[in-house]
C-alpha cells in the first residue's frame, strides 16, 4: 500500500527538521490567512483556473521568488559549512551537506532561473508582438501547473524522505541504485521530468505564438529584440528538452527496472549519460541567458532614448549563439579523455561562441554612446551585468583551453565562473525586467532609492562572495567540499565568501522592502503618464495600464521597429478605436486536475506506490479526454462591453 | 472575422504547433537511437543483436503498420468528402492493424524475456527494449487517440474541430511510420548482420 514509505522517512537531523517545519508552518499560515480573508473563491476563479498568460506569468514569478528564498537559504548553509568546517565539524553532516548542495543547484536553475524566464515570456511575449493571447492558452496553463508540481516535489523531499546527494546533475554511477539506494535520486528525476515536460510544452506553445500571431506588419526583422532572443531560447528548448526527457527516462529505467544504460557493469556506459545530460545542459545555459540579453536590449534602448545600435547584427548574433550552443557540450568534461582532436574542436567552438556574445556587448555600449542615458534602477542592473558578464566571459574563454581546463576542472574556479554568468547575467536581467515592467502591470513604479540600495548590495555582495572562489579554485579547492584541512590556508577566503552572501542577503532584504514599501506608497508612486512611465518604444506600452484581459482592444499595426515610439514622434495613434467583438478562452479547472494527477505519478514512482502512479496517470488521461470533448471553451466580449471596459482604463493617447 | 476565417486561422496555428511537437519527438527518438548505437556492443554475457532478431516476423509487423498508416490517409480523404460512416469504418481498420502491431511487438518481447534475454541482461538489451518499446508506447497512445476520435465522430459528426483532430492524428500516425522505418533499418536490418 505505501511502497517503501515508512515513518523513517520523516526528517531526523536538526537542519532538515528546521527547514521542513518552516515550510509547514508557512503553508498552514497561508491557508489560514486565505480562509480568514475568505479569498478561496477569488483564488480559484481569478488565478488557479485562469488561462490568461498575464496571470500565469505572475504565478511563475511568485514560485520563482519563493524558490529564490529557499535556494538562498541553502546557499547560506553551504557557505556557513565551508567557512567553519576546517576540522570536519561544521553545522551540517556530510550527507545533509551533499543533499543541500544538489537541492541548491536544482532549485536555482529549474525553479528560479527557468521560472523567471517563463514569467517574462508569459507576461511580455503576447503584448510585445501585438497579440491577445498565446497560441494554446490551455496548454500554457498545463505547462505552469506541471512546473508547480516539480516545485512541490522538490520541497516535499525535504519533509518526506531525502533529496539526492549526487550533485545537481546526478552523475552515474553514483546516482544508480547500487550507490544511491534511497529516494533522493528518484525525487530529483521526477521533479525534473515533470517540470521539464512543462517547459517543453511551453517551448512549442511560445514558438508557435511568435511565428504565427504577430501583429499585422511585424515582419521578422521588425520584431523587438526581446522577441528575437526569446525565439532563440525557444528553439533551444524545442531541441534540447527532449534530450533531457529521454536521458532522465533512461536513468529511471536503470533504477526502476534494472536496466543497464549508465551502470558501470553489464555493458553500461556512465559517460553516455554525461554526454547526453550536457547535450541538454549547455543549450539550457543559453535558454536562460538569451531572454536576459533581450531584456537588456530593450532597457538600454529605452533609457538611452536611442534605437538599438546594430539591430541586424544583434539578430545574427542570437542566431549564431543558438546554433553554436549545440556544438560545445563536451567542454564540460574535457577530462573524459576523448583525445586531442575532439577536445580541440570543442575548445575552439567554445571560444568562437564568445564572438557573437562580444558583438552584443559592444552593440549595447554603442547604443549608450551619445544617448541621453537615464541611470534608473533597470539601467543600473544592466551596467552591473556588463561588468560581471565580461569578467565571467573571460574566465569562460580561459577554461575553453583544454590544457588549462584539466587544471581547474571541477574546481571552485568553475563554480565562480558559472555563478558569474547566471547571477550577473540571468538574475540581474530578471531584476532589471522586474523593475522596468512592474509599472506596466500595476500602474505604479517601484521606489528607486530602495531599488538602488538593493542593486549595490547585490553587486558588491556578488563580488565579495565570488572573487574568493576564483582564487580558491586556482589554489586547488574543488567543489562540494564538506570539510578541508586547516593547513590548506583556505579558511579566510571561505569566510570572506560567506560575508559576501550576507551582503547579497541584505540586497534581497532591500528588494522585499522595496516591493512592500512601494505597494504601501502606491498613491505617491502612481504612474501619471497614462501607462508609459519610461517613454517606451515597443507595443506593450501601447495597451491600457494595467493591461486588460484581451491586451489590445484594437489590434495595432507595426510597420516599423519600435512602433510605439514612432507613433509618439508622428503624434499619430497606433490603432483606430473601432471596437469589434473579441473571443477569449474560458477559465478551466482541468490544468490543476492534471497537476494533481502528475504529482500522484511522481510521488507514487518515488515511493514505489504503483497504484498511486497508475491512478495519477488515469486522472491525467481522463482529464485530457474531458477537455477534448468540450466544444464550449470560449466566450465573446461584445463591442459595447469592450467600449465600457476601455472607457475606465488608463492608456497613452498614442496607443 | 467570420467563422471560416477564424477556423482556418485556428487550424493554421494548431498544425504548426503539432509539427513543432513532432520535431521534439524526433529529438527524443534521436537520443534513444544515439544511445542504442553507443551501447549496441555492450552485450556483456547476453546475446548480440543478430542472435535474437527474427526478420520475417518483423516484416509482418512492418506491413501491418504501413497498411494502417495508408488506411488513416484514406480515412482523412473520406472525412474530407463528408462520408462519416466510411471514415468511422476506416478508422476501425486503422485501429485493428495498429493493435495487431502492438500485439506482435508484445509477443516478441515476451518471447525474448522467456528465453532469458530480458532488459536486465545487458546494456544492449536495455537500449533495444527502450527504443522499440518507446515507439510501441507511442502507437498505444495513438490507439487510445483513435478511440477518442471515434467517440467524437459519433457525438459531434465531422465538425471542424473533429476534422482538425483527425488531420493531427494522421500526421502523428505517419510520423510513427517514419520512426519505425528507421528502427526497422537500424535495429533489425543492420542488426541481423553477424
Amino acid at each position: 500500500m505505501f511502497g517503501r514509505l515508512t515513518l523513517d522517512a520523516l526528517p531526523k537531523d536538526l537542519v532538515t527538521i528546521g527547514g521542513a517545519a518552516t515550510m509547514v508552518v508557512a503553508l498552514i499560515g497561508i491557508v489560514l490567512l486565505i480562509t480568514r480573508l475568505k479569498r478561496w473563491g477569488w483564488l480559484w476563479r481569478e488565478w488557479i483556473t485562469s488561462l490568461d498568460p498575464k496571470k500565469i506569468g505572475v504565478m511563475y514569478l511568485v514560485v520563482a521568488t519563493v524558490m529564490l528564498l529557499r535556494g538562498l537559504g541553502d546557499a547560506l548553509l553551504l557557505r556557513a559549512q565551508q567557512a567553519l568546517a576546517t576540522t570536519g565539524y561544521g553545522p551540517l553532516d556530510s550527507d545533509t551537506f551533499q543533499q543541500i548542495f544538489s537541492a541548491h543547484g536544482t532549485i536555482m536553475i529549474f525553479f528560479v532561473a527557468m521560472g523567471a524566464i517563463f514569467a517574462m515570456m508569459n507576461l511580455l511575449v503576447p503584448m510585445m508582438i501585438g497579440s491577445r493571447d498565446v497560441a494554446f492558452p490551455f496548454m500554457n496553463a498545463v505547462s505552469f501547473w506541471l512546473f508547480a508540481v516539480g516545485m512541490a516535489l522538490v520541497n516535499i523531499s525535504l519533509m518526506v524522505g531525502e533529496f539526492q546527494a549526487a550533485g545537481w546533475l546526478a552523475y552515474p554511477p553514483l546516482s544508480e541504485l547500487q550507490y544511491s539506494p534511497g529516494v533522493g535520486v528518484d525525487y530529483w528525476i521526477w521533479t525534473l521530468q515533470i517540470a521539464g515536460i512543462g517547459s517543453l510544452l511551453s517551448g512549442v506553445n511560445f514558438f508557435t505564438t511568435i511565428v504565427k500571431m504577430r501583429a499585422p506588419g511585424m515582419t521578422l526583422m521588425k520584431m523587438p529584440l526581446f522577441i528575437w532572443s526569446v525565439l532563440g531560447s525557444l528553439v533551444l528548448i524545442i531541441f534540447a528538452f527532449p534530450i533531457l526527457t529521454a536521458t532522465l527516462g533512461m536513468l529511471s529505467l536503470d533504477r526502476l527496472m534494472g536496466m543497464h544504460f549508465f551502470t558501470s557493469t553489464f555493458g553500461g556506459n556512465p559517460m553516455m549519460y554525461i554526454n547526453l545530460i550536457w547535450a541538454w545542459g549547455h543549450p539550457e545555459v543559453y535558454i536562460l541567458i538569451l531572454p536576459a540579453f533581450g531584456v537588456y536590449s530593450e532597457i538600454v534602448a529605452t533609457f538611452s532614448r536611442k534605437r538599438l545600435f546594430g539591430y541586424t547584427s544583434m539578430v545574427w548574433a542570437i542566431a549564431a549563439i543558438t546554433l553554436l550552443s549545440f556544438l560545445v557540450w563536451l567542454h564540460h568534461f574535457f577530462t573524459m579523455g576523448a583525445g586531442a582532436d575532439v577536445n580541440a574542436f570543442f575548445g575552439i567552438m567554445t571560444m568562437i561562441i564568445a564572438v557573437p556574445t562580444g558583438v552584443k556587448v559592444f552593440n549595447w555600449l554603442f547604443t549608450m554612446y551619445r544617448g541621453r542615458v537615464r541611470f534608473t534602477t533597470p539601467m543600473l542592473w544592466f551596467l552591473g551585468f556588463v561588468v560581471t558578464f565580461t569578467i565571467g566571459g573571460a574566465a569562460g574563454v580561459l577554461m575553453a583551453v583544454p590544457p588549462a581546463d584539466f587544471q581547474i576542472h571541477n574546481s571552485l574556479f568553475l563554480v565562480a565562473h558559472f555563478h558569474t554568468m547566471i547571477i550577473g547575467g540571468v538574475l540581474f536581467g530578471a531584476f532589471a525586467a522586474f523593475s522596468y515592467w512592474f509599472p506596466k502591470f500595476t500602474g505604479f513604479r517601484l521606489n528607486e532609492f530602495l531599488g538602488k540600495c538593493a542593486f549595490w548590495c547585490w553587486l558588491s555582495g556578488f563580488i565579495v562572495a565570488f572573487t574568493p572562489l576564483y582564487i580558491l579554485g586556482l589554489m586547488g579547492a574543488t567543489r562540494r567540499l564538506d570539510h578541508y584541512d586547516p593547513s590548506m590556508g583556505w579558511q579566510w577566503l571561505f569566510i570572506v565568501a560567506g560575508l559576501g552572501v550576507l551582503l547579497i542577503l541584505l540586497g534581497v532584504g532591500f528588494q522585499v522592502l522595496q516591493v512592500g514599501y512601494s505597494i504601501w506608497k502606491r498613491k505617491e508612486l502612481r504612474d501619471t503618464t497614462g501607462g508609459d512611465p519610461w517613454d517606451g518604444r515597443t507595443l506593450e506600452w501601447a495597451t491600457a495600464t494595467p493591461p486588460p484581459v484581451y491586451n489590445f482592444a484594437v489590434l495595432p499595426k507595426a510597420d516599423t521597429r519600435d512602433p510605439f515610439w514612432y507613433a509618439k514622434q508622428g503624434q499619430k495613434p497606433l490603432s483606430s478605436r473601432k471596437f469589434e467583438p473579441i473571443t477569449l478562452p474560458k477559465n478551466s479547472p482541468i490544468p490543476i486536475i492534471i497537476a494533481v494527477g502528475a504529482i500522484m505519478v511522481g510521488f507514487g514512482l518515488v515511493w514505489y506506490m504503483w497504484w498511486m502512479a497508475i491512478a495519477g496517470l488515469l486522472i491525467v488521461v481522463v482529464a485530457l479526454i474531458v477537455r477534448l470533448s468540450d466544444e464550449n471553451t470560449e466566450y465573446t466580449l461584445t463591442a459595447a462591453e469592450i467600449q465600457h471596459l476601455e472607457a475606465r482604463s488608463k492608456r497613452s493617447q498614442y496607443a | 472575422m467570420n467563422e471560416a476565417v477564424i477556423t482556418t486561422h485556428q487550424n493554421d496555428k494548431t498544425y504548426f504547433g503539432f509539427w513543432t511537437y513532432l520535431m521534439t519527438d524526433i529529438v527524443l527518438f534521436a537520443t534513444l537511437f544515439a544511445t542504442y548505437a553507443v551501447l549496441k556492443n555492450g552485450v556483456a554475457h547476453g546475446p548480440s543483436s543478430h542472435q535474437i532478431i527474427d526478420l520475417p516476423f518483423v516484416l509482418i509487423e512492418t506491413i501491418l503498420l504501413l497498411t494502417s498508416s495508408f488506411m488513416s490517409g484514406l480515412a482523412l480523404l473520406a472525412a474530407r468528402a463528408g462520408k462519416r460512416q466510411l471514415t468511422a469504418a476506416l478508422l476501425v481498420i486503422v485501429f485493428g492493424l495498429g493493435a495487431g502491431f502492438v500485439g506482435m511487438e508484445l509477443s516478441e518481447f515476451a518471447k525474448l524475456a522467456s528465453e532469458g534475454h530480458g532488459w536486465q541482461v545487458s546494456a544492449f538489451l536495455s537500449a533495444f527494449f527502450t527504443l522499440v518499446g518507446t515507439h510501441g508506447l507511442h502507437i498505444t497512445a495513438g490507439l487510445l487517440w483513435i478511440i477518442v476520435l471515434g467517440m467524437q465522430i459519433g457525438r459531434f459528426g465531422l465538425s471542424s474541430s473533429v476534422m482538425r483532430r483527425l488531420t493531427l492524428f494522421t500526421m502523428f500516425w505517419h510520423f510513427l511510420d517514419v520512426v519505425w522505418i528507421a528502427i526497422f533499418t537500424i535495429v533489425y536490418l543492420m542488426g541481423s548482420l553477424a
